[in-house]
């Protein structure tokens, strides 16, 4: 289950490719919307470890428009339930994520990422 | 008491790719367990196993912490491990993000000083370095346990990035066996990174002398 949780903390490390390679971009991204435990005290830490704008264009990208641009400064109920939906209900289950610098692919199979890089790939 | 990990669903088959959770695995879940009460009160935002093969000790940890309190990563560079990671989690109903990934390399740039808890079984068993170095390359169930030149040939790569990764409050536990020369980790981490650091348990099981490290700020 990649959920943009994790998206959020995955950049392609490919050799020489240190500028412009997160956030990764979903290709032929199949979803599954599971319902987990809401729990605003984990959502208040863990705001301060997002990449917002990543975080908000990828959520666009996978048809998510509950989260606003900017990071609001009153954090209320109704944004950490969209928050909390957008961060850990929404699994990408297969496809791929795209580095938007080098183009590398990695693939998402049964909600597994596989970040590996081959031998001649590697910084 | 904190029950051990239900892992009733993976099969002889799982574990002839990947590691069979054995007392190195069990001392660490004590190690854990003894420290249950401080780890909670740190309120963790971020837990990250490396090599989690079955997902037995990311499990555990979700079972102390608690399903939503935390973010629960696992890597590991054997597939059918993070597979397993992924289904003991869910066994358990602990929502464990496995990904598949040497060490932390996808992760390292984004989890700058951001992990709470840091956890390592390497593979620690001292051998031949080229039987180490095929068995990360073939990433088979040998790369579980062998571990090449003093059995540090794995956990040396992983050592030289906890400080970039550990939070200020961050907690890295690790296991060694006697040969790994603990004594000599200890004094190399303190003196590169003034990481300090304590081995909170120790056991003789069968040949193996076995160690748990927790290396903190």
């Amino acid at each position: 289950m990649v959920r943009l949780i994790t998206h959020n903390i995955l950049a392609c490390h490919a050799k020489g490719c240190t500028q412009n390679n997160f956030p990764l971009q979903f290709k032929d991204a199949s979803i599954e919307l599971k319902e987990q435990e809401f729990n605003p005290d984990f959502l208040r830490n863990f705001l301060s470890r997002l990449e917002w704008k990543a975080l908000v264009d990828t959520a666009r990208e996978l048809g998510d428009t509950s989260l606003p641009l900017e990071m609001p400064e009153m954090i209320d109920d109704e944004f950490l339930k969209n928050l909390h939906h957008v961060l850990l209900e929404i699994h990408v289950e297969e496809g791929a994520m795209i580095c938007p610098n080098c183009g590398h692919s990695y693939p998402i199979s049964n909600g597994i990422p596989n970040m590996l890089l081959a031998e001649h790939e590697i910084g | 008491m904190i029950p051990t990990p239900d892992l009733s669903h993976l099969t002889r088959r799982d574990y002839e790719s990947v590691y069979e959770p054995a007392e190195d695995t069990f001392i660490l879940l004590d190690a854990l367990e003894q420290d249950a009460d401080e780890l909670r009160n740190m309120q963790p935002s971020i837990s990250l196993e490396i090599g989690s093969g079955s997902g037995c000790v990311s499990s555990f940890i979700g079972t102390i912490l608690g399903p939503s309190n935390t973010l629960y990563l696992a890597t590991d560079i054997n597939e059918r491990a993070a597979s397993c990671t992924a289904r003991t989690g869910r066994q358990n109903n602990i929502p464990i993000e496995p990904i598949i990934a040497n060490l932390v390399a996808p992760l390292r740039s984004r989890l700058r000083h951001a992990v709470d808890i840091l956890v390592f079984n390497p593979p620690y068993v001292p051998t031949f370095e080229s039987e180490a170095e095929d068995a990360q390359t073939t990433r088979n169930i040998q790369g579980a346990w062998a571990g090449g030149a003093n059995g540090m040939q794995v956990t040396d790569l992983l050592l030289e990035q906890v400080d970039d990764l550990l939070s200020s409050q961050g907690r890295f536990y690790l296991v060694a066996v006697k040969q790994n020369d603990v004594p000599a980790i200890q004094e190399r981490m303190r003196q590169r990174f003034n990481l300090r650091s304590d081995v909170v348990l120790q056991r003789r099981a069968g040949r193996e002398h076995l160690l748990i490290l927790r290396f903190q700020r």
